[in-house]
């Protein structure tokens, strides 16, 4: 089966981060690159089926020179080889603009299962695998906290509000997965050594046929008009529990017509 | 005015709060049309849309449009959207409905906004980014604007439509029908509001100690007609279920009152609760980071203080 897992470089959630004031787009180099953490987990679900199943993994990023280390991560964790889309013409590109870039990368791999996380950490809008799904005009299996292939058929648990559906399509198909289906292994120093001997290869636009037009800031479906620093929350009120503090906060909420 | 689609999110026949709150937004920049896909459309529902300003209401109610994922309820959309060439569509900012925005964007060549908080005068829409820590505006500049929008956004406002039902029908595509949903499994909680509806959420965390102790968060919840939530922690012990874990990785939720029991207040549990109108912390730990976002702390034990304010807020109402 050839897999090929898309990950995404982000900012470390931890740090602070910001959007440039020229171009509205997020700082990237302001602050330290981390795996998009659900990313982790969307290679480790590769692993795992190319262990029972057989196959190829292939790491898939869309991001500028330094989201190499995403790749190398990836590598280490065991997946066979990379493809980094990269190209200045990228930069700002939206949601629309990316999911068409990977599509036509994908369609240039070629693939039988595409896996993603569910969402990434800074833009968080969770539409890029369903973006996918319908570029790639195959099968949305998304929002999976547990998958099984039996003879070309996936069958996954959905996440959804009520509990679960249970969902199944043939591959090719998009896959994402959501963080309760695994726990990432920890690449092993025999994997980290590995890594840096798998192959990446390189592409810019032109190869992947993206049109120029269709990418980029330029390109972007939306903007960002205005942006600012959330106002700070007034300081709250704290008191110590001296056996009454259920007391106490129910007096708060009755103050704020909560009860 | 040029019409407004508003895809209805429904359960059981029943029209969810976040649908009248995309109608009341819908009424303020257009004249709103609900879309209902699916079978189950009751006159209760009917009567439910137009009270809420809904001039037209367009049904499609076959089966085929929920037993696939996300795909047909996409290809509906963008059926509507080339036979009426409404002024914009709003979702809901659920997980299936930024799925369904998302489709429909690549279907129609169309910007969309996903996790709007507020909708303004040429669709301008307001988020809350970086786990609340940016305010942004912004706007579609290609298409017709698609805009998920977060529940509990707006007070939902009666204001009559006609609701005037027209039914549509739509012949699904091969590639519509590419994942089938062949089971729904329920795993809910007792009949609590809905976790990103809800007016109130009372989330429990590491500090609730085991499965069985929930309860004590389910009973102050019971006692606020609140939704229960979790944190990772919890959810990651097995104490609650996934569905009801709040954060980066969990549900998003915007209520009145968020209070956290024995929760650290992690910056990716804060990324799903920080937007809430007022929060209230029971913490053992003085600096626990949850203190600094909340509007009133408790610096105490949660199996104390939690039951007790359960107690209180039951003899008060
Ligand atoms: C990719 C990623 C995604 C994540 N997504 C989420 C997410 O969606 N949601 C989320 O919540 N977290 C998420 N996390 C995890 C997050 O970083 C924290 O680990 C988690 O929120 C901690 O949960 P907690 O506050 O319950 O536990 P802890 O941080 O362990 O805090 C427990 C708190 O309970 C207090 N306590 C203990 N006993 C008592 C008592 N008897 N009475 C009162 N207080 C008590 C302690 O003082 C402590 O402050 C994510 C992490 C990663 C890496």
């Amino acid at each position: 089966m050839n897999i090929v897992v898309c990950v995404k470089q982000v900012p470390d959630t931890a740090t602070e981060r910001k959007l440039r004031s020229d171009d509205k787009t997020l700082d990237r180099d302001a602050v330290d690159g981390v795996v998009n953490e659900l990313d982790e987990y969307a290679v480790e679900e590769a692993l795992k089926l190319k262990e029972a199943h057989g196959g190829e993994v292939t790491v898939l990023t869309m991001g500028p020179g330094k989201a190499t280390e995403t790749i190398r991560k990836a590598l280490a964790m065991g997946a066979d080889k990379a493809v980094h889309l990269t190209d200045d013409a990228l930069h700002g590109s939206d949601a629309l603009s990316t999911s068409y870039a990977l599509s036509q990368a994908l369609k240039r791999i070629g693939f039988d299962l595409v896996v993603l996380g569910s969402e990434s950490t800074d833009a968080r809008t969770g539409m890029l695998p369903a973006m996918l799904a319908e570029r790639l005009d195959v099968p949305q299996l998304t929002l999976a906290n547990k998958v099984e292939i039996e003879g070309g058929e996936v069958v996954i648990q959905r996440i959804t509000d009520y509990g679960y559906d249970k969902v199944a399509a043939e591959l090719p198909a998009v896959l994402s997965v959501v963080e309760k289906i695994n726990e990432p292994r920890y690449p092993s120093f025999k994997g980290i050594m590995a890594a840096k001997k798998k192959p990446v290869e390189t592409l810019a636009i032109g190869d992947a046929e993206i049109a120029a037009d269709q990418v980029g800031l330029g390109a972007a479906w939306s903007e960002v008009v205005e942006f600012a620093a959330a106002p700070p929350r007034a300081a709250g009120t704290i008191v110590k529990d001296e056996g009454d503090g259920g007391q106490k906060a129910a007096d708060f909420l009755a103050s704020k017509k909560f009860i | 005015m040029s019409e407004i689609l508003v895809l209805v999110d429904h359960v059981d026949g029943e029209v969810k709060k976040v649908t009248l709150e995309l109608l009341t937004l819908a009424r303020s920049l257009g004249t709103p049309a609900a879309v209902w896909a699916g079978p189950g459309i009751t006159d209760a529902a009917k009567a439910r849309l137009a009270e809420y300003g809904a001039e037209k209401i367009y049904v499609e109610g076959s089966g085929d449009i929920v037993d696939f994922v996300v795909a047909p309820k996409a290809e509906l959309l963008a059926h509507l959207m080339a036979e009426k060439s409404p002024a914009a569509v709003l979702v809901a900012a659920t997980s299936e409905g930024k799925e369904i925005a998302g489709r429909l964007a690549v279907k129609t060549d169309s910007g969309v906004i996903t996790d709007a908080v507020g909708l303004g005068e040429g669709f301008v829409a307001e988020q809350s980014i970086f786990g609340g820590g940016v305010n942004v505006r912004s706007r579609v500049r290609r298409g017709t604007p698609i805009v998920a929008v977060r529940p509990n956004s707006t007070a939902p406002v009666a204001a009559a439509g006609a609701g005037a039902e027209e039914q549509v029908s739509l012949m699904l595509s091969g590639s519509a029908r590419g994942a089938r949903v062949l089971d729904r499994v329920k795993q809910e909680k007792g009949a609590r509001p809905e976790l990103t509806e809800a007016a109130i959420v009372v989330s429990g965390g590491r500090g609730v100690g085991s499965a069985e102790n929930f309860s004590v968060i389910e009973g102050l919840a019971d006692a606020l007609g609140a939704a229960v939530g979790a944190s990772r922690a919890a959810t990651d012990a097995g104490w609650y279920p996934h569905q009801f874990q709040v954060g980066q990785t969990g549900k998003t939720v915007s209520p009145q009152l968020y209070v956290a029991a024995g929760i650290s207040g992690a910056i990716q549990h804060r990324a799903g609760m920080q937007t809430a109108k007022t929060i209230v912390a029971i913490n053992k730990d003085p600096e626990a980071p949850i203190f600094e976002l909340a509007d009133y702390g408790v610096v105490g034990d949660l199996h104390q203080v939690v039951p007790q304010l359960a107690e209180e807020v039951k003899k008060r109402k």
